[in-house]
């Protein structure tokens, strides 16, 4: 996968990403209020990128998001959950602290079917968005760098990750 | 609905069949996609936006990483069953797993009366009256994946992190085991 | 009932898929057919006659709301199956490329044979 393909899908994909990209980041933000939420907007997120892999080749694609950034961003999302998770139990001082507290909706409630609304939950979609995003990019770009068969026909195993 | 569901399932049961039994790998990996299409049609139809969602997103990047990651790299295949002895346990097995499935199949309720209709002190109505109340959120599913079940939702980043750290961490280019032995 | 039926005929074709084939990738896709008969019996489980999602519309109250939607439990735990399922088969299909590098085969009759 490390050229492109024709013409014809690179520009349809050029004018189509976006609208993608566009609709992922909808569907994540408006998880409390539609159906949707972190995991459907994380991996819809996670094929625009996979398109601009396939269309316009890998140096292209690592040049927009690079894989060992994309493997940080997995572990910041991940890190980001367990922070939120965490502040609950700082924040709400007045007996009645658990892990995973909802201590936004206690301390501050907001307005139903409102954007700003319902405490930690849009923050732990956006958590989770990034980490399914980062996770499927990683996994899906280094199976594509995967070649078995070196020039001469024989078997190899050539990857992108060096060896340490 | 009940019989559109029927016809849905006799659809996915043959492509199952068609999947396992093809000989071309393309061939299976796109009746592979032919069941998880149908499954989210039934997800809709027994009224689950958002797990029909997530289901069609997720099939596309499993037809992705089959098409690509083994379809895709050039390997001669091997078609068949297995030998004699082998598919005869095999059977036997399937047979009388369907056997004790059916025994306790007669326990199960009619379809249209869930759990939480039966038993009154249920977590789920609890979930559906005060999710607006205690968390602010009018999309029960996700107000009970991320405030009600949080913890669930932590294992399972959890899970994810380590099913893709495994994967990288297998992709490397010259692994360690093969550096020892020469 | 004869829902639940297909369901489990769905799990059994599944299942025999698992023992009978003899081609690695065709057991991770006989796995994918089994964990979607699970979903999918998992929220039939949760469908109550005549209801709606378990989305809140306007201007509506909670015990109106409770009243007319379906379970939304097996529904959440579902979703989060579904993408645990995607991160297996990812590895699942690492597992398989380093299985042929190492035996040259995808056959796991040839696999179990050949030691090292």
């Amino acid at each position: 996968m490390n050229e492109g393909m024709s013409l014809i899908v690179r520009t349809i994909a050029r004018w189509v990403v976006g609208f993608i990209f566009l609709y992922g980041i909808y569907t994540l933000v408006y998880g409390h209020l539609s159906p949707g939420g972190g995991f459907a907007g994380g991996v819809i997120l996670a094929c625009a990128y996979i398109l601009i892999l396939i269309a316009y080749g890998r140096r292209f694609a690592f040049k927009n998001l690079d894989w060992r950034i994309a493997r940080s961003l997995d572990s910041i999302g991940g890190l980001l959950f367990l922070v939120l998770a965490f502040l609950g139990l700082l924040f709400l001082t007045n007996g009645g602290a658990y892990f995973f507290a909802n201590f936004i909706q206690k301390l501050h409630p907001g307005k139903p079917f409102h954007l700003f609304n319902a405490g930690i939950i849009p923050l732990g979609n956006l958590a989770i968005g990034i980490k399914v995003l980062a996770s499927i990019f990683v996994a899906v770009a280094l199976l594509s760098a995967l070649r078995l068969f070196d020039e001469r026909g024989e078997r190899s195993f050539e990857s992108m990750e060096e060896e340490k | 609905m009940f019989e559109l569901l029927v016809l849905i399932l006799v659809f996915m049961i043959l492509a199952g069949v068609l999947a396992i039994e093809a000989d071309d790998l393309v061939s299976a990996v796109v009746s592979m996609g032919a069941v998880g299409f149908g499954l989210s049609a039934c997800f809709l139809l027994l009224r689950a936006p958002d797990v029909a969602l997530v289901q069609i997103v997720v099939e596309v990047v499993i037809l992705i990483l089959l098409l690509r990651g083994t379809i895709g790299m050039g390997i001669e295949t091997v078609k068949g069953h297995r030998d004699r002895a082998g598919m005869a346990g095999g059977v036997i097995l399937v047979v009388l797993f369907l056997a004790l499935a059916l025994y306790v199949a007669v326990e199960l309720p009619k379809l249209g009366e869930p759990g939480f209709v039966r038993f009154l002190d249920s977590p789920s109505w609890t979930y559906l009256k005060e999710s607006l109340s205690l968390t602010g959120a009018t999309n029960a599913v996700n107000a009970v994946l991320l405030d009600f079940r949080g913890y669930d939702t932590l294992g399972e980043v959890i899970v994810l992190f380590t099913a893709v750290l495994g994967s990288i961490a297998l992709l490397r280019r010259k692994h360690r085991q093969e550096k020892k032995d020469e | 009932m004869i829902v639940y039926l297909l369901i489990l005929i769905l799990f059994c074709v599944g299942l025999y898929g698992l023992v009978s084939q003899r081609n690695l990738i065709k057991l991770i896709i006989s796995l994918s057919i089994v964990e979607s008969s699970v979903y999918l019996f998992l929220i039939t489980a949760g469908y109550r006659k005549g209801a709606g999602a378990p989305i809140m519309k306007l201007g509506e109250s909670a015990g109106q709301f409770a009243q007319r939607a379906v379970d939304p439990f097996p529904q959440a735990m579902v979703l989060t199956a579904i993408v645990i399922g995607l991160g297996v088969l990812a590895l699942l299909i690492t597992i398989a490329l380093r299985l042929y590098h190492r035996y040259g085969t995808y056959d796991i009759t040839e696999i179990r044979r050949l030691r090292g």
